[in-house]
């Protein structure tokens, strides 16, 4: 039993892009997207950790290589103190029951034709564990008692159109729930669904860690919400983790420019800013054409001519506190 | 036990639901007075397929029973062909090849069709673009002549004719099971069956094959309207099974005959008759099944 | 001369299904002064596209307005003809719709769009409406050498940027934004909001806002309209609704978007669901999910809005009449 659940190390996943005939064979002209760029990153059991960036910043795809659904291009990624074996059969199957998703797009993550019963249940027969109708009925009332349907009797035969949208989602989390898994990526789980509702989802969250020790990789581009209920959070930009630690010292005092941005543009209801929102420039750049030295230079709003030259380390300047600069420094 | 007995009136009750839902879609179906006529009328031609054969004797070999191109008599209420058959025997009789070609043949195409089309659009890689190849080649190729040469090769008896129909029209739905697979490979809960350690089989199987069958479904009618009309068009070709009697031959021997300057009308008009109003019955009911799928259509 | 440049009285907009009628919305009074900014906000299903779509006459063919009056600039638009209806979009009101950067069309350029949309209100030649075009890509940051790009061309922040353009083409006394910066990262829609208010502030434009986010009313209106189930509850000056709320749904809604200046809980959720708008309940329509219910009043009696306050802070509860 190792003391960490997931450990990413020099995580790469590139994507190739496909260009013409003549581009490809002829000119070998390969372009890649460098989706996640050499990443490390530790989850502990029972930990929730955030994964915050925009759109191309790499989060999403890096929960799905971790699950395997994406292949890796390089880099380690340690399950549980083990490499994952992909080739093992029986290995892989295991590891499918201990390491699970939740999707974002409720209206998409379950299939139309089937009873809530045969979705919430699927996973038992994928698994062979050998139920009868009835214990798996019990396991299946159980897993949505949990998510929070009540009173599950009468959810179990409904079909998927039939719910809403928090309601599906409480769906996908009770079909992880009955694998009982030890680690789940919950990808953008709440960005569908009304403002009322997500707190609830989000507080199922906090009730597996507790009550069942289950890891999260919380990704989302709301800093916000990853605030509220992760023990730490990194920030990713163009494939890159440009900052990583607790969530308290990054929501309050973070030092990368970036986060510093992300968190002054946070709209606060009701309340006057504590400072000067940093509205930066442009958008971000293609991952096709990731900048030179520290892939943030354009739009730094301290960057300096190192900045364009060298890309900088990744570096521990305080216990837990990780940082991709050269020149950390609180801007406001 | 309680619990047991709460779930068993669920259960219940969500078959009633079904149920329900059932009789609906045949309320609605049947609301459509286009898609009541194409029900009249398929009944129509498959009582006389199955009941007909049993109350009129009919022998497709029995030559000379009356004049050549005889006209109708008291007995004989549809006159004779250019060998002196009995011509209203074999519209009746016609009808069960009709009816099986439509049957046989779509029943090829879609398995064959839904098999390769899923498979290509899931698996992806060369074996995509082999069946994508062969169902360019055969979209480029007409049909009717390869048809021609192939019955000329392997032989030009019933089950070869089926069996050729079916192989030359399984790669258009193929194509069209394909787009809607990968369409469909792309949502979220085949994702979320591999997450959970879904083998390829078992994803394919229980999470796109139903989610394509509609698809297939409302191609189905085309199929069997389309079926239909080609024997039809080949055995006015001259190509066909002669030991089986089919509408498209008498409107061969109506063509060679001359029947329409004669003025021997019993030999094309019953059988043209019988061919529109068997084809035109599959897109009736095609209109009630929309009714049915398509609920912007329904009137307020 | 009234300072009011939209006023929506009693506004019932109702749709019609196989089965009946859903009440969309349902007796809605809201106003927008000339250069003000108001915000809808609401959960989905509360009706507030609707209301923009009423207004707009965008409904689709199984909605109609059942009865009310909408009076724009004092004239009663209510019933408009179709010849002057095409007079009033778009020259006099404009929208912005949902998922916006996926409303250009992307076989055309951009600036063929813009143009099409402005020789279609206004009686100019190409080229004029070329210029035009020049310079609402001035007006919206956009640089002026990518006018000829088509939209593929472009990043998601540009294609919104390029629909507000389009939106400003005829210079429209008001425009209507429903849900603009939805489907934009965080960086670009601080920056989107920040040209909306930029934009405001230079053409004297009002504005209806219409989002589920509330950070972003706080950020933009000037005035806020709570919406639920096809009603107003709450409506006033932006400030003073989030700092005195009325409302519990109001007060539920604001609880549920976190604050990270403050300490760390979760946040608020309301229980239950949204009441079918086919068959709305009698009396109060938050009354089933309401934590502040007082009794069966709340049950019975449907609460009108009235400005308590007298500084035109206007609600919808029974909690106030008695307090």
């Amino acid at each position: 039993m190792s003391e960490n659940i997931v450990e990413l190390s020099n995580l790469e996943v590139n994507f190739k892009i496909r260009q013409g005939f003549v581009n490809e064979y002829i000119k070998r002209d390969k372009k890649t997207v460098r989706a996640v760029d050499k990443i490390n990153l530790n989850i502990g059991r029972g930990e929730i950790v955030s994964l915050v960036g925009e759109s191309g910043s790499g989060k999403t795809t890096t929960g799905r290589a971790i699950l395997q659904l994406t292949p890796t291009t390089c880099g380690d990624i340690l399950f549980d103190g083990q490499e994952i074996k992909t080739k093992d059969k029986q290995y892989m199957k295991k590891f499918r029951e201990r390491a699970q998703m939740i999707f974002q797009d409720p209206y998409q993550s379950l299939n139309p034709r089937f009873t809530v019963f045969e979705i919430v249940t699927e996973p038992l027969i994928l698994t062979n564990k050998k139920a009868s109708i009835a214990e798996k009925e019990m396991l299946a009332i159980e897993a949505l008692e949990f998510a929070g349907l009540k009173p599950a009797i009468e959810y179990l035969y409904r079909y998927p159109h039939e719910l809403s949208g928090g309601q599906r989602q409480r769906v996908s989390i009770a079909t992880c729930f009955i694998m009982a898994p030890e680690f789940i990526v919950a990808d953008e789980p709440v960005s569908m669904l009304d403002a009322s509702v997500r707190a609830d989802i989000l507080k199922l969250f906090v009730n597996m860690k507790e009550q069942k020790g289950t890891s999260f990789l919380f990704i989302t581009h709301d800093l916000a919400l990853a605030w509220l209920i992760s023990n730490r959070i990194a920030i990713m930009y163009l494939g890159k983790i440009m900052e990583c630690g607790p969530a308290d010292i990054i929501a309050g005092g973070c030092m990368h420019p970036y986060s510093q941005a992300l968190t002054s543009v946070l709209a606060m209801v009701g309340e006057k800013r504590k400072t000067e929102r940093i509205v930066l420039k442009d958008e971000t750049p293609s991952p096709l054409f990731i900048p030179s030295g520290c892939r943030f230079h354009p739009r730094c709003p301290v960057a300096r001519p190192e900045c364009k030259e060298k890309e900088p380390e990744y570096r521990e300047i305080s216990p837990g506190h990780f940082i991709h600069c050269h020149y950390p420094q609180k801007i406001i | 036990m309680e619990m047991t007995d709460n779930l068993k009136k669920l259960k219940d009750r969500e078959k009633e639901l079904k149920r329900q839902k059932l009789k609906n879609n045949l309320k609605l179906f049947f609301s459509n007075k286009r898609a009541v006529f194409g029900v009249v009328i398929l009944a129509f031609f498959i009582f006389m397929a199955v009941i007909g054969p049993l109350l009129y004797d009919y022998d497709h070999f029995l030559y000379f029973l009356g004049p050549r191109v005889g006209f109708p008599t008291e007995e004989y209420k549809l006159g004779f062909d250019e060998l002196g058959r009995d011509v209203l025997g074999a519209v009746i009789y016609g009808t069960r090849a009709s009816l099986a070609i439509g049957i046989f043949v779509t029943l090829i195409i879609v398995f064959v069709g839904a098999t390769f089309g899923i498979a290509a659009g899931y698996f992806g890689g060369l074996f995509d673009i082999v069946i994508m190849r062969i169902t360019e080649a055969f979209s480029i190729i007409p049909t009717i002549p390869l048809i021609l040469t192939l019955s000329a090769i392997i032989g030009q008896n019933f089950s070869n004719i089926i069996l050729i129909l079916g192989l030359t029209g399984w790669p258009s739905t193929a194509r069209l099971v394909r787009s809607q697979t990968l369409s469909i490979k792309q949502r979220n809960y085949v994702e979320r069956a591999k997450a959970i350690g879904a083998g390829d089989i078992y994803i394919m199987m229980k999470h796109i094959l139903p989610n394509v069958f509609p698809l297939i479904f409302s191609n189905i009618i085309l199929l069997v309207q389309n079926a239909i009309i080609t024997e039809s068009t080949l055995a006015f070709l001259g190509v066909g099974d002669p030991t089986i009697p089919t509408w498209g031959q008498l409107l061969r021997s109506a063509r060679e005959q001359g029947a329409i300057s004669t003025g021997s009308w019993w030999l094309f008009i019953p059988a043209g008759i019988c061919l529109v109003l068997l084809a035109s019955s599959f897109v009736f009911i095609g209109y009630g099944f929309d009714e049915i799928n398509n609920p912007k259509l329904r009137r307020r | 001369m009234s300072d009011k440049l939209l006023e929506v009285q009693d506004l019932k907009t109702y749709f019609t299904i196989t089965k009946g009628v859903v009440k969309a919305v349902d007796g809605v009074s809201f106003y927008v002064n000339k250069g003000e900014s108001i915000g809808l906000v609401g959960e989905s299903g509360c009706g507030k596209t609707t209301t923009a779509l009423s207004v707009t006459k965008l409904l689709p063919n199984e909605g109609y307005i059942d009865s009310g009056k909408i009076i724009f600039d004092g004239k009663d638009i209510t019933n408009l003809g179709d010849k002057e209806l095409s007079n009033f979009r778009w020259k006099e009101v404009s929208m912005i719709f949902q998922g916006a950067m996926n409303a250009l069309n992307p076989v055309k350029r951009v600036c063929d769009q813009i143009v099409e949309a402005i020789l279609l209100h206004e009686d100019v030649t190409k080229k004029e409406a070329m210029e035009r075009v020049k310079e609402l890509f001035e007006l919206v940051e956009l640089d002026t050498n990518l006018m000829f790009s088509f939209p593929h061309e472009f990043s998601g922040g540009m294609r919104q940027r390029a629909i507000i353009a389009m939106a400003l083409a005829c210079n429209p006394k008001l425009i209507i934004g429903d849900e603009p910066t939805t489907a934009l990262d965080v960086m670009v829609q601080a920056q989107i909001l920040d040209l909306i208010n930029d934009l405001r502030k230079k053409l004297h434009m009002s504005m209806i806002m219409i989002t589920h986010d509330l950070s972003i009313i706080t950020e933009t209106c000037d005035r806020i309209a709570v919406m639920y189930a096809g009603k107003i509850v709450e409506m006033g000056n932006t400030q003073e609704v989030v700092e005195n709320c009325f409302h519990p749904y109001t007060e539920k809604l604001i609880n549920a978007f976190p604050n990270i200046y403050q300490e760390r809980k979760m946040v608020d959720s309301i229980p239950g669901d949204p009441p079918d708008l086919y068959n709305p309940p009698k009396g109060c329509r938050f009354a089933p999910r309401c934590h502040k219910k007082i009794g069966d009043i709340c049950d019975s009696v449907e609460p009108t809005l009235i400005d308590y306050s007298g500084k035109e802070h206007f609600v919808a509860c029974h909690l106030r009449r008695n307090s």
